[in-house]
């Protein structure tokens, strides 16, 4: 089976947009994106260093009893981009891999101050890392503001360390728990308690730069000797070394970990190809990153190469990608779309919000209930009302092309109305799938 | 009272028409049994609260009597018990959160029992593995169905209705399974007409994923817009005790399901534990309130459960906040609870008392607990127990649990 252009778009991508016309080789369009940059990656926006300022400024006028609305004016203009950026771009298998990874290394609205420094983590350390190696996406993400403040790690001090002494402060194993659980090794490697323990004070003094070192210049990361936890602790067995550089090599050596690779590939897999992979398909995507070493663009292009692949719509959309494709689908400008991001979060998976550290999951069995389901089309045809005038079978041709159903493209032709139309459309199994 | 009326074991395998359309078999077995039974259902209500991040046992149920606890503790206490700010007393042991006023008056009136030192069978320290085995009722092998959906498979199905109702946009792994479970979230859209809602329901009939799912939504909306008089609008809010009073609604009906899962987060008190824990337990009081509200006279006739997945540790870490743990609290609420004490074994908090020299010791278990509720509130005999935790023959259900006077 091959790779068709339209399994390929929506399978990689967002689904097609009425009036781009479908790449000729699907695989080559999808290579195409993997080998140009990403406009956003490392562009422009707020800095870290400038959400953390905002955030101080936020503090004291809430100190003066003000209120502080620079962090949510900072973050609300972001969400605007973000959102019309996933529907618009020309790369959206680019798109779809980097929100992949913003939810491997999941940071959420669920500790409001993350608001100041999420649009920089996704900027410069999930983007720039997308198509480059694993461990380089590590150690930025573990270096972020964002993640250091989300999962407490900018507060865990080295209880034996001069500042913890000192301050009576003690070690927060949050951080270094997910990280082994969810972001690199999962509990399947079977490391204990001990290793938990002696990753968060390899990690601790891994912090960000206080106001005063900002206004100077500072970058935003900052390592505090005086709050590392001084001793050799032992990491699945191995020792490293004291300092900054012990953190740094303790995460190389994780990313890189066979149990890595395992975890890694089996996200991979079930995301793009199907909610059960098979095991010969993870263990291809497996072997990719053990021979490259963690490349993942390596990983992405095995992916297109994956039979698995071409067999069309076997996953649920979610949400996010439901409002997505469906924003496409309707070929709005952004004035007469519904604000993305909250369509998202209306439609129960606010992409900045995620309850937990694992992020959103990625299954039928997960979003396929039936308020979730009857809360898709409501929204599909509240947003169809703004669409009056599309042909809604023109529509479905569009963004189904031979996936189309005869029954849907019946239903959608005898509907009521333009309207109507539209909404049993994006109602209609096929269109609910990926 | 009198054990409910079982249905035989083969009613356990009843094909559901979800199980039917994914090719898992051809005949619904109903047994003549349980249709006998449909027309007399029971009038025990059941709710399970899932406490999702961990809840520290020790911040909602103080043992304040324990001369170590101040040791470990002192960051993490509310106050001197029985003075402002500090612990409501529960008996001269344990005292109640200071935010939990409405449960103090419930335990007052013996419709709450606390229930300490309980711990599922698992233990891992992820929250994740953790929530996965309290749903799947298990701590060694992974189960593709929830313990909750076993249990309404031993219900007898009652004519339109579902037994057992998941308060959320999405079903909890609790009540996915064989059995039929609807789900219920209030809506703030306008919605279409009831016949394109019909054509959309027409074109995924035959699809396994999606028909269901359409089915279910449609038959929610439609159950729900009769219990609030027509209104297709639910609560403005999503605030959980606003969703527990409609709950409470939905299961005091005559033709309303008699199980409901229900879900509450914002236990991972990592940091500054003292002020972040005072949100969630307000949050867990008051709907507690709202579902007895809602449930009327009907609450009567309720057993309420909440639980987590595990509890934390019992030094404070460095941030003011305590990582994850073992042994916490469960909580049993309602008019059918033998409330008014508190059910535990006290470990103790002495250094070699602690489990793992970090954790309070469990010397109770989940599924004691669970089954104890399950066999003499809702008369689950020991098959049945065993159909809904597969394994759990040595561990007993816990006796006293449930009031003998309704």
């Amino acid at each position: 089976m091959t790779l068709e252009p339209i399994t390929a778009s929506i399978r990689f991508g967002y689904g097609p947009r009425p009036g781009e016309p479908a790449p000729a080789d699907a695989a080559a369009w999808l290579r195409g994106q993997l080998d140009r940059n990403d406009p956003l990656a490392n562009g422009p926006g707020p800095t870290a260093v400038q959400g953390l300022e905002a955030l101080h400024a936020d503090q004291l006028d809430r100190k003066r009893k003000l209120k502080p609305d620079r962090v949510r004016r900072l973050f609300l203009a972001e969400n605007r981009t973000t959102g019309n950026h996933m529907v618009d771009t020309p790369m959206p298998f680019r798109e779809r891999l980097v929100w992949f990874w913003f939810n491997h290394f999941t940071v959420s609205l669920k500790r409001p101050f993350v608001a100041a420094v999420l649009g920089d983590y996704v900027r410069t350390a999930i983007r720039p890392h997308v198509t480059g190696r694993f461990e380089d996406m590590l150690l930025a993400v573990m270096r972020h503001p964002a993640m250091l403040l989300y999962l407490d790690n900018a507060q865990s001090f080295g209880p034996d360390s001069v500042a913890g002494e000192r301050r009576h402060r003690g070690l927060n194993e949050n951080l270094a728990r997910e990280c082994l659980e969810l972001h690199t090794l999962t509990p399947a490697a079977g490391y204990t308690q001990a290793d938990v323990t002696d990753f968060a004070k390899i990690l601790t003094g891994w912090s960000i730069a206080y106001p005063a070192l900002l206004a100077r210049g500072a970058p935003a990361f900052r390592f505090y000797p005086a709050a590392h936890e001084p001793g050799a602790p032992v990491l699945l067995g191995r020792r490293f070394p004291p300092g900054e550089a012990g953190g740094i090599a303790a995460l190389r050596f994780l990313a890189n970990h066979p149990a890595t690779y395992r975890a890694l590939a089996t996200r991979l897999a079930t995301h793009f190809v199907a909610d059960a992979p098979p095991a010969s398909c993870v263990g291809r995507l497996e072997a990719v990153l053990a021979t490259t070493r963690g490349d993942l663009r390596a990983a992405a292009l095995a992916l297109i190469d994956e039979p698995g692949a071409a067999i069309p719509l076997t996953k649920l959309r979610t949400p996010v990608d439901y409002v997505v494709a469906t924003t496409r689908a309707l070929a709005l400008p952004p004035p007469r779309r519904f604000p993305v991001l909250p369509a998202m979060a209306a439609l129960g998976e606010p992409l900045f919000a995620a309850p937990l550290p694992n992020g959103w999951p990625d299954t039928a069995a997960d979003w396929a209930a039936g308020e979730a389901m009857m809360r898709r089309v409501d929204w599909a045809y509240d947003l169809a009302a703004r669409a009056a005038r599309h042909d809604p079978v023109a529509v479905a041709d569009a963004v189904l092309g031979p996936l189309l159903s005869p029954a849907t493209r019946a239903a959608v032709h005898r509907a009521g109305s333009r309207r109507e139309g539209l909404a049993l459309l994006f109602a209609s199994p096929e269109f609910m799938r990926r | 009272m009198t054990a409910n009326p079982l249905v035989p074991a083969a009613t356990g395998l009843r094909l559901t028409r979800r199980a039917a359309l994914l090719g898992l078999g051809g005949a619904v077995a109903l047994g003549r049994a349980s249709l006998a039974l449909a027309a007399a259902p029971t009038d025990r209500r059941f709710v399970v609260i899932l406490l999702r991040g961990a809840l520290d046992g020790m911040s909602a149920v103080v043992p304040y009597g324990d001369r170590d606890l101040a040791t470990w503790r002192t960051g993490l206490l509310t106050g001197q018990p029985g003075r402002p700010g500090g612990p409501l007393d529960l008996g001269g042991f344990y005292g109640l959160h200071p935010a939990l006023g409405g449960m103090h008056a419930l335990y007052a009136a013996g419709e709450l029992a606390p229930v300490h030192a309980i711990a599922g069978a698992w233990r891992v320290r992820s929250h994740f593995e953790a929530q996965d085995f309290l749903e799947m009722g298990d701590g060694e092998q992974r189960i593709d169905s929830g313990w909750l959906n076993r249990v309404a498979g031993t219900m007898p199905r009652r004519g339109q209705g579902d037994n057992a109702i998941a308060i959320g946009a999405t079903v909890p792994l609790i009540l996915r399974g064989q059995a039929h479970a609807g789900s219920w979230l209030p809506e703030n859209f306008r919605p279409p007409a009831v016949s394109l809602y019909e054509q959309i329901a027409a074109l995924n009939r035959h699809d396994p994923v999606t028909g269901p799912a359409f089915a279910d939504g449609l038959r929610e909306r439609g159950f729900i817009a009769t219990m609030q008089g027509g209104s297709q609008r639910g609560p403005g809010r999503f605030a959980f005790a606003a969703l527990a009073r409609v709950a409470g609604r939905m299961l005091a009906a005559a033709d309303g399901p008699r199980l409901a899962a229900m879900e509450l987060g914002g236990w991972d008190t990592h940091v500054a534990q003292v002020a972040r824990l005072r949100y969630p337990l307000t949050e867990l009081d008051q709907g507690l309130a709202a579902l007895k509200e809602g449930l009327g006279a009907a609450w009567a006739h309720t057993t309420v459960l909440a639980v987590t997945e595990f509890g934390r540790t019992v030094r404070a870490n460095g941030t003011g906040g305590t990582d994850h743990g073992t042994a916490t609290v469960a909580f049993l609420a309602g008019g059918a609870v033998a409330g008014g004490t508190v059910r535990a074994d006290w470990p103790g908090l002495a250094r070699h008392r602690l489990f793992e020299n970090r954790d309070l010791a469990p010397t109770a278990e989940l599924r004691a607990l669970a089954k104890g509720v399950l066999a003499h509130h809702l008369g689950l005999d020991q098959a049945a127990l065993l159909r809904v935790f597969p394994g759990s023959g040595g561990v007993a259900p816990m006796a006293g649990l449930i009031r003998t006077d309704t």
